[in-house]
């Protein structure tokens, strides 16, 4: 990129602000950088930030990010924030390193940086917001198939492939919690390599070796729409339960059809609040990131800092019939 | 008379794949059971589609391991175009799809054709290329269930005489190959270019037009198959039967098909597309461990491959008994 482009960008971003009818010097301004504009993930956590803001009362929120997700475009934006000398910075990373040491001279310029959703290595910000945890994750996929089964029943894993460490981690948290779950029976544990074909496969095997199986739990978002598939194929929509980690944008057919009751996933409306709370409390009110603080969010509870100043928001947010509709255009 | 009505190697892949349902009816009786047998078949029918394409073009001496690609490219171009034309009705998708299959097919046969480059080398690289094209129409997005219209998932799944439309089709496909193989002057050519270039140019026969012709045809079933793979799992995304060139190619050298050119025959294409299938859809029921399940299907595909290379020894003729060294 030439330089002149680049002193074009800061120019354009410099005459918005200065041009902006909302500008009020006394308005804390907090700006939430995303990977790229106009992706329906990120607008739905400015939905979250722009709540939080009202909430607050006297911030203004600048959202804002490069058009396509690379570092160098997250880059030249948070220059033209330092330039701006807006009071917070809260980023969804597109590199954990890069971005480091533009971020270092905003906290030295004494603008308080945090990360969440995509974090960004620990010193080039105060801390980092992780949508939820392996433990959280590893219990609700569990929960969200016994949940549906009172009486208890026989429910079998569709997994991404072996080696996935993700899947696995959350896996061997869910068998942490199993004795929380009486009843519930894990039959098998399966792998669709995310594949689609492979998974519907598995998931058809599945239904002929367990004939009373009563749930497919898929923490994977090729398993979880690729075995209500299936489920539906199979002709055996209500007796068998498709359940797990996937996107309401693709899960949308499945729970319509029936196949799917409820699945999970983080809710970025809740993390755009929440990213914007944790900013305005380490901006405003003196807080102090450091391991072992327990940071007020809202609505959204506290946020407990581990010893990488780094914190897990909430359970994984269910979604189901009642609010598919609202969240399927979103993400 | 009979070894030419039922050739020893599919006889043989026949026996084997009977064996094998044998095998696995031992641990599970139900998977014998006549629906299931037609689900198996019903699963496969994509894998039969593609490796009789991709027969045509082995028996030329070529490679065509762009159709994966292919196919995921068409899946999502109609996948699209249903999003963008919902009230568009199947057929034209299907023509649309195998038009676009055939177009991509002639791209691979012209570059091998005109510019003589290792048809290894260009499907390779319109391998990559047809997947990066799919990420750039859809920009990495997935065009789910909800987004399809109900007639364009439904039609695989219509039941026509008992059977859905996918499987029709690739029986639709083995009937037209095996006429086009044995009865027309093209099926004839694609032996001849393979079995003897040389010999075929003397026989008045275009070598480069019939393996371009070839790809067309691979690039077309390629086409058909992605608006069937699309519609079936109700999903378009970029990484769609990733990996799938690889099993195509594996059926048709399973089903006797000579890698190095004009040997082969439908029966063993689909023969050893069905031995495939049949393995992937029992693997999952015969409760063998997940981590065992990618070593025991190579492990079959190499014992299918070694049998047909013993089979394939004794060609060779012996015209000098024993040779006594001149003194």
């Amino acid at each position: 990129m030439s330089v002149f482009r680049k002193f074009l960008t800061t120019a354009v971003a410099a005459t918005a602000l200065l041009t902006s009818p909302a500008f009020a010097q006394e308005d804390v301004r907090i700006a939430l950088v995303v990977k790229a504009l106009g992706i329906g993930f990120f607008e739905a956590a400015a939905k979250g930030a722009e709540e939080a803001a009202a909430e607050l009362g006297n911030v203004e929120i600048i959202y804002t990010g490069p058009t396509d997700t690379t570092a160098e475009g997250q880059i030249e934006v948070i220059n033209a924030l330092i330039a701006q000398n807006v009071d917070a910075i809260a980023i969804s990373a597109n590199d954990t390193d890069a971005l480091v040491p533009a971020l270092k001279r905003a906290m030295q310029r004494g603008i308080t940086v945090i990360s969440w959703d995509s974090g960004v290595a620990a010193e080039g910000r105060q801390l980092h917001l992780n949508p939820s945890s392996n433990p959280l994750i590893g219990n609700m996929i569990i929960k969200l198939a016994a949940d549906q089964l009172p009486d208890g029943g026989e429910v079998a894993l569709l997994s991404a492939t072996t080696t996935s460490t993700n899947q696995n981690t959350w896996i061997e948290e869910m068998n942490k919690v199993m004795g929380d779950y009486p009843g519930i029976e894990v039959v098998a544990t399966v792998y669709g390599d995310d594949l689609a074909d492979k998974s519907y496969r598995e998931a058809t095997g599945l239904m002929q070796s367990y004939p009373d199986l009563d749930a497919i739990i898929a923490p994977t978002s090729v398993g979880i729409v690729a075995a209500a598939q299936a489920v539906v194929d199979a002709g055996k929509v209500g007796q068998v339960n498709v359940t797990g980690l996937g996107l309401p944008s693709e899960m949308a057919g499945a729970i319509e059809s029936g196949a799917s009751k409820s699945f999970a996933i983080w809710n970025p409306i809740d993390l755009g609040y929440s990213a914007t709370m944790l900013a305005y409390e380490l901006s405003q009110n003196g807080v102090e990131a450091a391991p072992g603080a327990e940071i007020p969010m809202g609505r959204m509870g506290t946020l407990t800092l581990d010893e990488n100043t780094e914190g897990a928001m909430a359970d994984p947010f269910v979604y189901d019939a009642s609010n598919i509709e609202e969240f399927k255009s979103i993400f | 008379m009979v070894s030419r009505l039922i050739p020893v190697r599919e006889a043989i892949l026949a026996g084997a794949i009977l064996v094998l349902l044998a095998l696995v009816a031992s641990r599970f009786a139900g998977f014998v059971a006549p629906a299931n047998l037609a689900n198996v078949f019903n699963d496969t029918a994509p894998l039969i589609i593609l490796a009789l394409g991709q027969m045509v073009v082995i028996l030329t001496r070529c490679i065509d391991l762009s159709v994966a690609a292919n196919l995921a490219l068409t899946g999502m171009t109609v996948a699209m175009i249903n999003v963008a034309m919902p009230g568009l009705p199947i057929p034209v998708i299907i023509a649309v799809a195998i038009a676009l299959g055939a177009v991509m097919g002639a791209i691979n046969g012209l570059l091998v054709w005109k510019l003589s480059i290792p048809p290894i080398v260009v499907t390779l690289g319109t391998m990559t290329i047809f997947r990066g094209t799919i990420f750039l129409i859809s920009d990495g997005k997935w065009v789910n269930a909800h987004e399809m219209s109900a007639a364009f998932t439904g039609f695989p799944r219509a039941a026509f005489l008992g059977l859905p439309v996918l499987s029709w089709a690739a029986i639709a496909t083995i009937l037209v190959f095996g006429v086009m193989m044995a009865r027309t002057p093209l099926g004839r050519s694609i032996f001849a270019v393979g079995g003897n270039p040389h010999a075929a140019v003397y026989a008045g026969i275009d070598v480069g037009r019939t393996q371009f012709l070839a790809f067309v045809i691979s690039g077309a079933l390629a086409g058909l198959t992605g608006y069937l793979w699309v519609a079936r799992y109700a999903v378009a995304y970029v990484d769609i039967a990733g990996g799938f060139e690889l099993e195509v190619v594996a059926a048709c050298v399973i089903g006797g098909i000579s890698i190095a050119g004009g040997i082969g025959s439908v029966g063993g294409a689909v023969l050893g597309a069905i031995f495939l299938g049949v393995v992937k859809n029992a693997l999952p029921v015969v409760d063998i461990s997940p981590f065992w399940q990618l070593a025991i299907s190579g492990s079959a595909i190499l014992i299918a491959v070694a049998f047909n290379a013993r089979a394939g020894k004794a060609r060779g003729r012996i015209i000098l008994k024993s040779t006594v060294a001149p003194t």
